[in-house]
């Protein structure tokens, strides 16, 4: 099982160092427009041809890997953090206390998140600088996602505390957070890998969404969300099959994840 | 006899499409009502135009006023009143007579505040309700306090409804509403008592239904016209255009630019949100000039709407042949011409970046609706070309509502990108655009009184046009002010996009036109062959 794990972890250190190399290695800047050739096939001039306003379909993805492969994994480890905190923080707690937290998650799953970030768009000033914008959208969806993960792991946690070694680790007189560090993390690694899988397309997805708000990546900047959203129109896959590219990539990242996961989770097993 | 291949193909096709004389198509949501006079989107309109006897129509290739259900009219010299005789005979769908009480009904139900009919709006006079009386059982005379220009042209959109009020209303227009299935389709059959007959005596339509599906995919309506399921598209994107055009040569039709226009315009009104000096950059004619001059509408219509579109001069479009100002021309790109016109406005280009007076950076965010991929590039295309005389500007686009909400109440937005769907070529549509009050006066709305001599003129000459019945004398009031909104551009037009469509060639009498509705607004005279 360590081969595929080992070919996981090369094409993702690729992708990475490519996404962070992008303005070196990108063939042209991601907003420079070839108005003579819009829509181009891909050729010896435009590797990946160019988008519908002559834009350079590589350099594009480059640039938008280095938004997106940093900002959505970071909002994924956000809500797992969030999300495991609260879980423990139940944990071994009061009964009402365990009941609040567990009401405050269900209110948190139940509400429209989509209207905090309306309000969000209201109260930021139009002239928010893109980055500013970026980093926050990311940071609210790594917030608004702790529920789904802080769920997962209560559930996982209420069986792991009545487990036999964990009574006889906290009978022996260890420190709460050595119990956690030592005996439990190993056993919720995997479920954390899992929801941090799970949530990385959900925000690159939840980003191109949120433009619709006029918040996350606005032009001239790319990130896979908003490349993503340009297969809503069939036509442009038809015109272009590289507008896949994006596509292919993100899946490509997702595998690897999956394959470093599973290795991850057979160990945590055996 | 064994049928020939071309005739084998043809009894397939229109095997395929159903009935003969069925026309099909689609649109994309279900009418959200049928009487006509609550007629307040498109779907509906759809409806109505197809189904309502009007008194006088405008014809869309010529822009006269031709008679339907009157026969004879005559506007007064004084240009407050108009008589209209009705044509003898006339019946509902449903056999019921039509005559003078009908359309005194209509107009008043139109007209009454209670009813709230946007079919009665064009109607409607500071000076006052018209008094219409029926003077015979074939007569009407419609008379207002004031002069009410352009009487004749405002039947166009008014059907005449009966008094029985029913699911399926009694129509006076070549077709009837027979079924609606909401979210499936609606069905409209001819009217066994249309009054029109050809120059052989048959009487209209020749179609004997129609069929229009609701479909919100393109996409599927696209495939389904490609199979031969359905006998037009109106409408089509550039995208789509070029496909049909490909896959079926001779069914795509450009009818040259359309009525529509696509425009950029600066906040001047007073904003909390807006800093003094900006305000002052979007103020200055210098300023919205130059920045006009930089954008390249070529480059637009080429890139954008893949060659589809034309670069726009001005609030009326070429294609409206009555009104434009054939002396306009649209701004020609020059961001050389621009640099200096700006350095003449006490701005200076400082490593790459546009300064003014005081030192402030000319950057502002442009805001445009989420979703509409032509203005998301076209805002791209600015975004470069502004690039290159140093202004920089951070696009965000919104849901429609919430930028609606901004361009009309808060007023928290700096510039904006947007659209107009044109429907009628008479200037008096753009009035609320163009009239310092008015309440699309898109750079300032609502004014309470004009801020500058230009819109001052611009308040004066509408007016006058408006208060004259004399054709000449508001065609050169209209003029006019093309010309000062060009001198002053507080609207930077951009370009007006073609109207594209495909059309089967079995659908035969067609006279598509710029004018909506573009390809089915002489519905009566089509055939399926």
């Amino acid at each position: 099982m360590r081969a595929p794990r080992r070919v996981a972890g090369i094409i993702l250190s690729v992708v990475c160092l490519a996404a962070l190399l992008a303005p070196w290695i990108a063939p042209y800047s991601y907003d420079q427009q070839f108005r003579d050739s819009p829509a181009a096939a891909p050729g010896a001039q435009f590797p990946m041809g160019t988008d519908e306003i002559g834009r350079d379909r590589l350099s594009r993805l480059l640039y938008a890997t280095r938004v997106s492969l940093a900002l959505a994994p970071a909002a994924a480890a956000v809500s797992i953090v969030l999300g495991l905190s609260f879980s423990l923080l139940a944990l071994r707690r009061a009964r009402w206390t365990r009941e609040a937290l567990s009401g405050i998650t269900t209110l948190s799953l139940s509400l429209p998140w989509i209207f905090l970030f309306v309000i969000l768009r209201a109260e930021l000033p139009l002239n928010t600088d893109p980055a500013t914008s970026i980093l926050l959208t990311f940071a609210l969806m790594g917030i608004a996602g702790w529920a789904w993960a802080g769920r997962v792991f209560s559930a996982s946690l209420r069986t792991l505390a009545d487990a036999d070694w964990l009574v006889q680790a906290r009978a022996s007189g260890m420190h709460s957070l050595r119990i956690a560090s030592v005996h439990m993390w190993p056993h919720l690694r995997s479920i954390a890998l899992a929801q941090f899988r799970a949530l990385i397309p959900a925000y690159i997805l939840g980003e191109a969404s949120l433009g619709l708000l006029g918040l996350g990546v606005a032009e001239p900047l790319p990130s896979w969300g908003n490349l993503l959203k340009d297969l809503q129109h069939p036509d442009t896959i038809r015109a272009n099959p590289w507008a896949l590219g994006p596509l292919a990539l993100l899946m490509l990242v997702m595998i690897c994840l999956e394959a470093l996961g599973s290795d991850t989770n057979n160990e945590v097993t055996v | 006899m064994k049928p020939s291949a071309g005739l084998t193909g043809l009894i397939l096709f229109t095997v395929g499409l159903g009935s003969a004389a069925e026309l099909h198509f689609t649109m994309a949501g279900d009418p959200k009502t049928l009487d006509p006079l609550q007629v307040a989107e498109s779907h509906s309109e759809t409806i109505r135009y197809l189904t309502g006897g009007v008194l006088l129509r405008i014809n869309r290739t010529s822009g006269l006023v031709e008679p339907e259900l009157a026969e004879a009219w005559k506007v007064s010299a004084d240009g407050k009143s108009i008589a209209l005789h009705l044509r003898a005979g006339l019946k509902f769908s449903d056999g019921t007579s039509l005559a003078a009480a009908d359309v005194v009904r209509t107009l008043h139900r139109a007209l009454d505040p209670k009813e709230a009919s946007p079919a009665g709006d064009p109607f409607r006079s500071a000076s006052g309700a018209p008094e219409i009386t029926a003077s015979s059982i074939r007569d009407v005379d419609i008379r207002y306090k004031a002069v009410k220009p352009g009487l004749d042209h405002l039947f166009d959109q008014l059907a005449i409804i009966p008094e029985k009020t029913a699911k399926y209303p009694a129509t006076a227009g070549p077709f009837h509403v027979i079924d609606h299935r909401p979210g499936q389709f609606v069905r409209l059959a001819r009217n066994p008592n249309y009054w029109k007959h050809d120059a052989a005596g048959r009487q209209l339509p020749y179609l004997d239904s129609i069929r229009i599906d609701i479909q919100q995919n393109g996409d599927i309506e696209m495939t389904r016209f490609l199979r031969g399921e359905l006998h037009l598209i109106a409408n089509l994107d550039p995208e789509n255009f070029d496909r049909v055009a490909k896959e079926k040569p001779g069914m795509a039709r450009n009818l040259g630019a359309s009525l529509d226009s696509e425009f950029l315009w600066f906040n001047q009104a007073p904003s909390k949100t807006v800093p003094d000096w900006k305000r002052k950059w979007f103020l200055s004619t210098a300023f919205r000039r130059a920045l006009s001059q930089s954008i390249h509408r070529d480059d637009i219509a080429r890139v954008v709407y893949r060659g589809h579109a034309h670069a726009a001069a001005g609030p009326f479009s070429a294609a409206n042949k009555v009104w434009f100002n054939a002396a306009i021309k649209p701004v020609a790109f020059d961001s050389a011409a621009a640099l200096k016109e700006l350095s003449a406005a006490g701005f200076v280009l400082q490593n790459g970046m546009l300064r003014d007076r005081e030192g402030h950076a000319v950057e502002f965010s442009v805001i445009t609706n989420s979703g509409n991929r032509a203005r998301e590039r076209m805002a791209a295309l600015v975004q470069s070309d502004w690039a290159k005389i140093g202004v920089k500007i951070n696009i965000v686009t919104l849901d429609f509502g919430s930028l609606i909400e901004r361009i009309t109440k808060t007023m928290d937005y700096e510039a904006c990108l947007l659209g107009f769907n044109n429907v009628e070529i008479d200037p008096s549509e753009q009035m609320n655009v163009w009239l310092s009050s008015g309440a699309h006066h898109a750079w300032w709305p609502n004014e309470k009184t004009p801020s500058t001599e230009w819109e001052k003129r611009i308040d004066a000459l509408l007016m006058q046009q408006a208060s004259s019945g004399n054709a000449a004398a508001r065609k050169k009031a209209i003029d006019e002010v093309q010309k000062i909104a060009m001198e002053q551009e507080p609207i930077l037009y951009l370009v007006n996009p073609d109207y594209l469509c495909a059309i089967s060639p079995s659908l035969q009498g067609m006279a598509p036109t710029a004018a909506p509705p573009q390809i089915w607004w002489n519905i009566e005279w089509l055939k399926l062959e």
